[in-house]
């Protein structure tokens, strides 16, 4: 290549003239902003499609959009609890619980990890016609309770045994089925931080506590779980009195 | 994936099935093949919503699972399939098929496998026939073996298939035999069950039931309990159907090429390319490059009466439309009175080449559009040769050739003459890759697609109150009208004047959602 240095040196393969500018010109100005971000269109846009089978189609899709947000497989997080438990909460059904499946799909072709072990809700609000029913069984359920802690009261000071203990927990398994009591109890502090039916025979103990004053020790040992001693020690202040009795502790 | 898709898929999912699922599926696109605790662990979101969500995507298809790398023993893995999240965009245009080849029976069946995913075969049966019911007058209701036989119509054109059965279950069934353990990059394909098409035996006999509103909802409650125990005796257990997508889209396709030969020749030329086609409809398998060959004699005996066609007549259509440059037909052979195929893939690859075309076309102008056709037909050229072959003064010729190059329609060869790349010593040639080309289109037709689904949520946001307003306004003038009441509807129309702006704002934006996925639709096919 050394012998074409001086000929054809300065030869382009095209048009100089086709690139805009001359030998000696500078460049163009080099762009100092990034392009817009809505250039103007040299053309306006072809119209849009019409017609008998568009109409229908666009019918068709935001028909489908609308049913889909009511389908099961429509997924909404469950709202995460707030710090205060509402009295509003108990009367509210359209709560989600994120463990529970809204559709049943058919198993033996999912996977078995995705199956979700649903915990049934324990029915809270129950219509007018079972409650009804309800009342004199509560009502004889109550006067059961209290006659247990007469009894109870007598024997204070022995070891409480097993088999009261079973009886305990049947008897509060089957007040958790009965209705909310909530109505035939005025005191209106015990049923804001009432959370679940569950409760209700604590709270009718703890009312009973007020009457009876009886030491909270000798209770709590029937609380098995740690929940509902840390419920106890907590409501106990809002039915009970502050009283100068020594043994209420 | 490239990021519009993804952003599209994202959309979709949140569109159709709420945040949740938009975030357990755009994650996981995002990461290829991930297990349910990793997934749960990235998306930070509790297990249990993370199983929903899962179970709602492999409900639809939409997500595969499989044993993962560590093999069966090892945690299952799930990966999603994207074409599938695509296909959501064109629900309408399948239902709207069905109507149109099978009448409202066969319109309500697809749409309902469409929204549940998949079903048996006698709750769809059942479904159908109790909205049938409710649509109609007083006293009838529609027999069940009318839908019967509008599903089995279905199945039987392949429009309707089974869902194949688990790998694990049957790993007989996957053709290949070297693969010792179901691996989750090799999903059993539908068609290679053999029972794929076969209708199942159920006895089902009855009518749809009409939902009453009066009746409390025990009453439904019973009903639905009935009809769960009922699923069980039908006989068809277990065995799910699903829309057969490819088969739509085959079928799109033929309606493609049949307007475009009535577009660019007549009528009944392209009476006879549908006729061709309707022929070779099932036998011709999905990829083909060309249906089977069909002899006139067959050809002429297929044609319907009612078209009018003389024999002669149909040889010179034949040959007018072997010769045209479009290629749509071509001829194999002589026996019969000639071989004729469609030319499936030429036909394609020429339609696409048609609407990058338009496209230059509408956006740049027509001499643009010269450009562009020129340097698709002559491949490679040089600046000067295209002001030549062009016929355009140079300075309009460069800047065109430049806007384009800018869009990246254009692409720039260089062939040096020396091994440095000198610029006065290579040269430079213009030319055109249709089909990058074509995929970068379709990418942004995706982003189109999101561009104008975002922008109509941002619309009804910004609306929301105007348009609960409306409702709410023509909820009371409904009732009002019951009761006959005339001066309040007129100060109600009055309040509702500023509505109406809107609300063609907001159809607007619908419309152009459509049209878009209508054209998305027709490049989609047309580059795949």
């Amino acid at each position: 290549m050394a012998g074409s240095r001086g000929r054809g040196r300065s030869q382009f393969t095209f048009n100089v003239d086709a690139l805009g500018f001359g030998r000696g010109d500078s460049l163009p100005t080099s762009a100092q902003t990034p392009s817009p971000l809505f250039p103007p269109m040299q053309f306006r846009p072809v119209p849009l499609q019409t017609g008998e089978e568009v109409d229908y189609m666009l019918a068709l899709k935001q028909e489908l959009r609308a049913s889909s947000k009511n389908l099961p497989f429509h997924i909404k997080a469950a709202r995460t609890k707030t710090d205060v438990a509402r009295y509003s909460d108990k009367y509210q059904n359209g709560e989600l619980k994120n463990n529970c499946i809204e559709w049943s799909p058919d198993w033996s072709r999912m996977p078995k990890e995705l199956c979700i072990k649903v915990r049934k809700p324990r029915k809270t609000a129950i219509g007018a016609k079972p409650q009804l029913k309800q009342k004199p069984k509560v009502a004889a359920k109550k006067e059961e309770v209290l006659q247990k802690l007469e009894t109870l009261e007598k024997r204070e000071e022995e070891q409480h045994s097993e088999e009261e203990e079973d009886e305990e927990k049947k008897k509060q398994n089957d007040e958790e089925e009965g209705p909310d009591a909530d109505e035939d109890y005025d005191e209106e502090e015990i049923e804001d931080v009432r959370k679940k039916n569950h409760y209700n025979l604590i709270d009718n103990i703890l009312q009973s506590l007020w009457c009876r004053h009886l030491r909270i020790s000798f209770f709590l040992r029937f609380f098995q779980t740690q929940k509902e001693m840390s419920y106890v020690k907590k409501n106990i202040f809002f039915c009970v009195p502050q009283s100068k009795e020594s043994h209420m502790v | 994936m490239t990021a519009q898709e993804v952003r599209l898929c994202g959309l979709l999912l949140q569109e159709h099935f709420g945040n949740v699922v938009e975030k357990v599926g755009t994650h996981l696109i995002r990461s290829g093949v991930l297990t349910l605790r990793a997934l749960a662990h990235e998306t930070k979101l509790p297990l249990d919503l993370v199983k929903k969500s899962l179970c709602v995507l492999v409900q639809h298809g939409m997500c595969t699972f499989g044993a993962g790398r560590r093999g069966p023993a090892g945690p299952v893995e799930y990966r999603i399939n994207c074409e599938h999240i695509f296909h959501m965009l064109r629900y309408p245009r399948y239902i709207y098929t069905a109507k149109s080849l099978y009448g409202d029976t066969g319109e309500l069946i697809v749409e309902e496998i469409l929204q549940r995913g998949q079903m048996t075969m006698s709750s769809t049966v059942k479904t159908v026939a109790d909205r049938l019911t409710h649509n109609m007058p007083e006293g009838q209701s529609m027999d069940y073996s009318e839908v019967v036989s509008a599903f089995s119509q279905l199945v039987e054109t392949h429009f309707l298939q089974r869902c194949p059965p688990l790998a694990s279950a049957g790993s007989s069934s996957s053709g290949a035999v070297d693969t010792p353990l179901p691996v989750a990059t090799q999903p059993t394909e539908p068609e290679s069950n053999p029972d794929c098409y076969k209708l199942p035996y159920i006895n089902l006999t009855g009518q749809g039931k009409r939902r009453r509103s009066s009746e409390g909802g025990e009453a439904e409650q019973r009903a639905a309990k009935k009809a769960r125990t009922d699923n069980s005796e039908c006989g068809d257990d277990g065995i799910y159907w699903q829309v057969n997508f490819q088969r739509f889209h085959l079928h799109f396709r033929d309606q493609a090429i049949i307007s475009a030969v009535s577009c660019k020749l007549d009528q009944t030329s392209s009476e006879i390319v549908r006729t061709m086609l309707r022929m070779s409809e099932v036998t011709t398998p999905a990829h083909a490059a060309f249906t089977q060959a069909l002899s006139a004699n067959e050809i002429f005996r297929a044609l319907q009466s009612s078209y009018n066609i003389a024999r002669p007549n149909l040889d010179q259509y034949l040959s007018l439309l072997v010769d045209d440059p479009m290629e749509f037909v071509g001829k194999t052979g002589d026996s019969g009175g000639g071989m004729y195929v469609v030319n499936l893939h030429r036909a394609l690859a020429n339609l696409a080449r048609a609407t990058l075309e338009s496209v230059v076309q509408e956006r740049f102008g027509s001499r643009s559009a010269r450009i562009f056709r020129l340097l698709l037909r002559k491949r490679h050229l040089e600046q000067k040769q295209v002001e030549d072959f062009a016929m355009i003064p140079a300075k309009e010729a460069k800047d065109m050739l430049y806007t384009l190059l800018s869009e990246n329609l254009v692409q720039l060869q260089e062939i040096p003459k020396t091994p440095d790349y000198a610029p006065s010593r290579t040269f430079y040639l213009y030319t055109v890759n249709q089909l990058p080309t074509a995929r970068l289109l379709l990418q942004h037709c995706y982003k189109t697609v999101c561009n104008l689904i975002e922008r109509r949520l941002y619309e009804t946001k910004e609306n929301k109150r105007l348009l609960e307003k409306s409702q709410r306004i023509e909820a009371i003038l409904a009732s009002l009208q019951a009761t006959g009441a005339e001066a309040a509807q007129l100060t109600e129309v009055e309040e509702m004047i500023t509505v109406p702006e809107r609300q063609q704002l907001e159809s607007l934006r619908h419309h152009i959602n459509k049209s878009c996925t209508n054209q998305l639709l027709s490049k989609h096919e047309s580059v795949t």
